[in-house]
């Protein structure tokens, strides 16, 4: 699995002799490294939903946001560097704020979305610069519908009904291939993402974790927003029924 | 975030460019906004005129605008730095909200941003050309101010702008008082508008009266006043003034 490049992997400009640039897959390890990030698409709308792992037991509940909201109508729930992440939406709220000034309406998902994997492609272009060290998947609601993109940290990026990355991805993906998106709303698609990273969170590993979840959907008026409390609490007790039943098997 | 300074012709003090740019009068123009104070939050009333110098060019212009959930604009002057204004707030609510923390920004908040922005701008010799009145309810507490070009600001009980100092003011002072009904406080404005259109000659006969209360916000669709114009003064309105005949 890990590849040694020798020598080929010191500089993003460098590629390897069978065409790969390792500095960029040694990126995307830390995406692979981190708390599970999900988002589905359901009918309605888009639902996010984030393990963050809680590192220490000093830190305050809600904070350490990795749900951001980029525009009035779409989100995005980042994974790896933290602090590489933050720019990433930074330059999103950017250019979404840009385009409604330029062109009198909110950026269309698609657009941001191209936007976002352009800037992140240009950093894995100059030697003097590197690639950043995360992914980010992100859901909006405009004229076409609810949309979802991913984009990684070799500035690729694609439209998804389901995505998932960081450390619980292949199995969050088997459980979600499961799922029958297009004839989920919202508030259902809520209980199954809570479901879905409690099911990939490793005891063993990692101890605590704290889940962070929001949505774009009609019932929340096409505006991102965190998930609310209420429907969170039934979410969270949902997933932790599910858990004990499997654990009962 | 702010494109102002990327722009080189305004960024430097000397240069003839930035001369060029400077607001130096304006074009199409609202007139007064009157404020007050009411038992459950503010009301704000305002006419859709905007006039080009001397001609009531435009009839429908909304002057009385919600800013995010707490708060009301009105604004006399300069529509398009009006417009201007109304982008600034756009994007200042827009940030606030994207923090997702429960928390928004109130009128009290509101109002000394714009203070900062009207104030600053004159300073530079750039005003925007408007005199404000900013008004809402957040947590029970109401808040009605006003800022003019130049950056003066202050908060009461009532306010206006323009004529509506001079015309409005004096018949607040009289009459109003705590705790107005909405039906009361409608009545109070609408004798306000109705002095001012008599004797403004900016005002139009087509005006919203807009309400905020913790619930949210209201503005009502335009309609216009009762008018009586037989008075027998009017009929030779100049009998007996110095220099008529």
């Amino acid at each position: 699995m890990s590849s040694i490049g020798t020598g080929y992997d010191l500089s993003v400009t460098t590629f390897s002799p069978d065409g790969r640039v390792f500095q960029i897959e040694y990126a995307a390890k830390a995406v692979d490294n981190s708390g599970t990030v999900v988002g589905i698409k359901c009918k309605d709308g888009i639902v996010l939903g984030v393990e963050k792992l809680i590192t220490s037991k000093m830190m305050l509940p809600g904070s350490n946001r990795r749900i951001h909201a980029v525009h009035r109508h779409s989100g995005m729930a980042v994974a790896g560097l933290a602090a590489d992440g933050r720019q990433i939406v930074a330059r999103a709220k950017s250019e979404a704020t840009n385009y409604e000034s330029v062109y009198g309406e909110p950026i269309p998902v698609k657009e941001l979305a191209e936007r976002v994997a352009s800037y992140v492609h240009l950093c894995t272009l100059y030697w003097w610069l590197r690639p950043f060290g995360s992914g980010v998947i992100l859901g909006g609601y405009d004229r076409d519908g609810p949309q979802l993109y991913m984009v990684e940290p070799s500035g690729v990026s694609y439209r998804y009904f389901g995505a998932a990355i960081g450390k619980g991805r292949q199995a969050a993906k088997t459980e979600i291939e499961k799922l029958k998106l297009s004839e989920m709303t919202c508030r259902q698609g809520v209980i199954e993402v809570a479901k879905i990273i409690y099911g990939v969170h490793d005891e063993a590993k990692d101890k605590a974790f704290e889940l962070e979840m929001s949505w774009v959907c009609d019932e929340s008026n096409r505006q991102h927003q965190k998930v609310p409390d209420d429907i969170l609490e039934e979410a969270k007790a949902a997933a932790k029924a599910a858990l004990e039943e499997m654990d009962a098997d | 975030m702010n494109s102002f300074d990327s722009n080189p012709a305004t960024n430097s003090l000397i240069s003839s460019e930035a001369d060029s740019q400077r607001t130096l009068y304006p074009y199409v123009t609202g007139t007064s906004v009157v404020g007050i104070k009411y038992k459950d939050g503010i009301l704000l009333a305002a006419d859709m005129g905007g006039s080009y110098g001397s001609t009531l060019r435009y009839k429908s212009v909304e002057r009385l605008k919600p800013v995010g959930k707490h708060s009301l604009i009105g604004a006399s002057g300069e529509i398009s730095d009006f417009q201007e204004i109304m982008r600034y707030l756009d994007d200042l609510i827009l940030s606030d909200n994207m923090w997702d923390d429960g928390n928004s920004l109130g009128p009290k908040e509101v109002h000394n941003y714009l203070t900062r922005v009207m104030y600053n701008r004159r300073n530079k010799f750039n005003p925007l050309w408007n005199s404000l009145v900013l008004g809402g309810v957040k947590n029970g507490q109401k808040y009605l101010g006003t800022v003019s070009m130049i950056g003066v600001h202050y908060e009461d009980n009532h306010v206006a702008t323009g004529f509506g100092n001079h015309l409005a003011r004096p018949l607040l002072r009289d009459e109003w008082r705590e705790n107005l009904t909405f039906e009361e406080g409608v009545i109070l404005l609408e004798k306000c508008m109705r002095v001012l259109l008599y004797r403004d000659r900016s005002a139009v006969n087509k005006l919203q009266i807009a309400k905020i209360t913790e619930e949210g916000v209201t503005i009502s669709p335009p309609y216009s006043l009762k008018t009586f114009w037989n008075f027998s003064a009017f009929e030779n309105p100049t009998h007996g003034a110095e220099g008529s005949w």
